[in-house]
């Protein structure tokens, strides 16, 4: 026979049970582990295990950094949630970054004006609301012309996110007092607008408003009309339109959100983490949330994990990168092959590949 | 092996054993069968039966997991399309596969080598022999956007044959066309049999395999169960093979007495985004107790229709659709949002042609499902669920629904199970106008007949209900009333007791004078 079965085929396999797909994620995990360890190894001829020693270390060795790790996971899962009924409703918010921004610039701006204005607390309520408000408008634009002219929302959102780097880099020039292109720390006697200690723990509330928002926005998307009417227009538009819901309200109602959520993050960001503003706020992490916000498939609650990971490879980075020389690129590397494994362990638990039958006699 | 031998010249492909697996699903099992030359051979069984499977394995759009394939006695493998021409294989599958703005004989000269490509007259002679040797009509230089449904048809099989195909797969080929347009088609599929062509007809048509092949395999749920020929079969018969039980054919059109007026549609029109008036100044009643059948090729607006009444569609000006209902009074619809007309409490149900893009939520299961027009009822922002799940238990346990359980995504549930969910929801509304369109399509023989007598007991008790359908055998046997629409506009109104096919099918397609 000349011809013969090709040798790879790709079949479907969707039944898999869950403890085979958990199963699946390991190993690759574990793949990417020793992929990782090879790469350190040949390139570097460090112990691949000092390395990752080393990245636990990063993460984990003291007290300070590990509620460093805590705030940061918090500070990424908030965004990743914010987006979250976006994506439900399959507008693909790419604006995050902006979002953030714009709210991080607005909480900054009530902090130089009225911080000793006003009592802290009111002053941190204020900040609160019209940082989310900010973030809301940033939301609001791409929405309506999405939901009036059915423009598209992800070049739109993306694009808000330049605009917001502009306006940040005008009032960053105008409150730059020393030349240095910076704004400094905010307040940095006063404390006016800074998140205060609680029980003696710094970013105890950061946590908290992490906790409520990913609890609320996992209440609202499953358990309300407003949530479900979320979930029908981001299924399909028709099926939306034939029970009656109104699809552009929903849209923009659900941007709204989402921004504001984004918008709460930069003022998280803002007054309790950085207490400064410039265009480095949101640090990419309004496109790192796409990806915490797709590896959990939108569950609020997975993203804890997902969002904990990427922030421990970071950590994790940054040690080596002090521990051993090296620079960032390489333990940039190690993050990228840990989340292409991680990616690829989605098709596994999907797909399966056969390969061609051995000649039977 | 014996039949190997005595078969070589007549035998134009034969399966052994052919198994293919779509992760749980086992599409085929060990199918074993022959198609043979001059004949035509009909693939009958229902709706996820395996007959597209099977053949797909022959066009080399699958690969089997198992099993052997012999064409003109020499075992082959069929690992892509283009292997499939080589050996003479063509299939016309049911989604034509045709360039929209290029020419009919562009289409067909595409993907061909550049040398036979370039040479267009030479090719436009080569059609025209193929055209003048089987009886095809085809204007060559008529770009594929301007062309009916099967114009398009015709193109396709033309291309196959101009590729040197002698072995001709037709998957569901009378599906979309009109009576006179099968009687052409068929026609041609017989010119090609006296040819020596060997054609395969995959269908669930009983009537048709009864009129065109001369044998008929059945396959049933993946597996193959026998082949028969014509002329000693019946129609009974071969839907006992197919259905594995016996099933009477006839549908109940009972008649209901007292009959009142629920829609008066008038001057109805419809405009889409083209600027093409799709619904064209359309006056109707409709009444309690009847089922009104609408017939029409498709694309005739019948879509449009229903949307319009229901505030999916902006009417034009001039528009008028009232509502008669002896509960809620008397409403004019046009200009009520699809919103209004649910919270007003007007009972119109309608069971929409997408049903998983338009009547349902794919991925939510039955209990969300049931709730997506009255999910808004209850106070306060959140959600009740436990009366929209009572109402899911009940259409389960009415409509026999087979999920395993409330919450599973309606989109893995069988296309029968997912179209009772959807009707069911619609009923349980208690609606006093019941409108479907295309309700049946893709359902297996016992799931169409549960729906078939799922609206004459609707219509037994009182509801107007309005029947969209494509088969037109159906049509004429449930519609008390048969509406007629052509290019958008009503273009008859029929008797269905007394109504004839043949009529029916010259109104779909020609416009009478002075309308």
């Amino acid at each position: 026979m000349a011809n013969k079965e090709p040798l790879i085929r790709i079949r479907k396999k969707d039944d898999r049970p869950l403890y085979q797909k958990i199963l699946i994620k390991i190993v690759f995990v574990v793949l990417a582990l020793l992929i990782a360890a090879l790469f350190i190894n040949s390139v570097t001829k460090l112990n691949p295990l000092d390395v990752y020693a080393s990245m636990f270390r990063g993460a984990f060795s003291t007290k300070r950094r590990i509620w460093i790790t805590i705030r940061d996971t918090c500070l990424l899962l908030s965004i990743a949630v914010g987006l979250t009924p976006a994506f439900r409703m399959k507008f693909w918010n790419t604006g995050a970054e902006g979002q953030i921004l714009i709210g991080g610039l607005v909480s900054a701006a009530m902090m130089i004006y009225f911080g000793g204005k006003m009592p802290n607390a009111v002053l941190l309520v204020v900040m609160l609301v019209l940082s989310m408000v900010a973030g809301a408008l940033w939301g609001f634009l791409p929405a309506f012309f999405k939901a009036k002219f059915n423009t598209n929302e992800t070049l739109f959102t993306l694009m808000m996110n330049y605009v917001g780097i502009q306006v940040i880099e005008f009032f960053v020039d105008v409150w730059d007092k020393k030349q240095s292109h910076s704004v400094g720390v905010i307040n940095s006697e006063t404390r006016a607008g800074w998140f205060p200690s609680v029980f003696g723990q710094q970013y105890l509330i950061n946590v908290l408003i992490v906790v409520i928002v990913t609890a609320a926005v996992f209440i609202y998307l499953n358990y309300s009309k407003h949530g479900y009417e979320v979930t029908v227009t981001g299924e399909s538009e028709s099926t939306a339109r034939y029970s009656g819901i109104n699809v552009p309200k929903v849209i923009i109602r659900t941007m709204l959100l989402s921004g504001a959520l984004c918008g709460l993050a930069g003022f998280t960001e803002v007054a309790g983490i950085s207490h400064t503003i410039s265009t480095q706020t949101s640090g990419g992490r309004g496109f790192t949330a796409i990806i915490v916000a797709w590896l959990a498939k939108l569950n609020p609650f997975i993203m804890v994990i997902y969002s904990f990971l990427i922030v421990f490879l970071n950590k994790g980075a940054v040690q080596i990168a002090s521990d051993f020389n090296l620079n960032e690129y390489a333990s940039d590397t190690i993050t990228g092959i840990l989340l292409f494994c991680i990616l690829a362990s989605e098709f596994f638990t999907s797909y399966q590949i056969v390969f061609r039958h051995k000649e039977e006699q | 092996m014996e039949r190997f031998d005595d078969m070589d010249n007549n035998c134009a492909i034969q399966l052994k054993n052919i198994t293919k697996s779509f992760g749980s699903v086992k599409a085929n099992q060990h199918v074993s069968f022959d198609i043979r030359k001059h004949e035509v051979l009909a693939i009958l069984g229902e709706n996820g039966s395996g007959k597209t499977t099977v053949m797909n394995m022959l066009a080399g759009i699958y690969y089997p997991d198992e099993g052997e394939i012999f064409v003109n006695g020499k075992q082959v493998t069929i690992k892509d399309p283009k292997d499939a021409f080589d050996l003479g294989i063509g299939m016309i599958h049911q989604h034509y596969k045709l360039i929209d703005v290029f020419t009919a004989l562009e289409n067909i000269v595409l993907g061909l080598e550049p040398e036979e490509k370039n040479d267009m007259a030479a090719a436009r002679k080569k059609v025209n022999d193929i055209c003048e040797r089987y009886g095809f009509e085809i204007d060559l230089d008529m770009k594929v956007y301007d062309m009916t449904v099967s114009q398009k048809q015709t193109l396709e099989i033309i291309k196959v044959l101009y590729r040197g195909a002698d072995i001709l797969i037709l998957d569901e080929p009378t599906a979309v066309l009109t009576p006179q347009e099968i009687t052409k088609l068929f026609a041609i599929l017989k010119n090609m049999r006296r040819d020596g062509k060997a054609i395969v007809i995959i269908t669930h048509k009983l009537n048709e395999v009864m009129e065109i092949s001369d044998r008929v395999t059945i396959l049933r749920k993946g597996e193959y169960i026998g082949t028969v020929n014509t002329s000693e079969t019946n129609e009974n018969e071969l839907t006992e093979m197919m259905v594995g039980e016996k099933i009477v054919l006839d549908i109940a059109r009972d008649f209901v007495e007292e009959k009142h007026k629920r829609l008066e549609v008038k001057h109805l029109t419809v405009i889409n985004k083209d600027g093409k008036r799709v619904v064209d100044d359309v006056t109707f009643d409709l009444f309690s107790g009847e089922v009104l059948g609408i017939a029409g090729i498709s694309g005739s607006g019948q879509k449009e229709l229903l949307e319009a009444i229901m505030g999916l569609q902006k009417p034009e000006e001039g528009s008028s659709v009232v509502y008669y209902s002896t509960a809620h009074g008397v409403h004019e619809l046009v200009g009520l949002s699809t919103r209004e007309i649910i919270s007003h409490g007007l009972h119109l149900a309608f069971v929409p042609e997408d049903r998983l893009g338009m009547g349902l939520v794919g991925n939510m299961g039955m209990t969300d499902n049931v709730m997506l027009k009255r999910y808004r009822k209850g106070k306060g922002p959140f959600l009740h669920r436990s009366q929209p799940q009572q109402m899911a238990v009940k259409i389960r346990d009415e409509l026999e629904v087979d999920t395993p359980s409330l919450d599973y995504p309606v989109r893995r549930l069988s296309g029968g199970n997912v179209q009772k969910v959807l009707v069911g929801r619609e009923i349980n509304n208690k609606p006093t106008v019941l409108m479907t369109a295309y309700a049946v399509r893709g359902l297996d023989i016992n799931t169409s007949y549960a729906i078939y007598n799922l609206l004459n007991e609707q219509k037994k008790r009182g509801v107007a209900v309005v029947y969209v359908g494509e088969d037109l055998d159906v049509l004429m046997a449930l519609s008390d009333r048969i509406l007629v629409l052509c290019n958008g506009r009503v273009n008859g109104i029929l008797d269905g007791r007394t109504a004839v096919k043949e009529e029916v099918g010259l109104l779909m397609t020609h416009l009478k004078e002075g309308n």
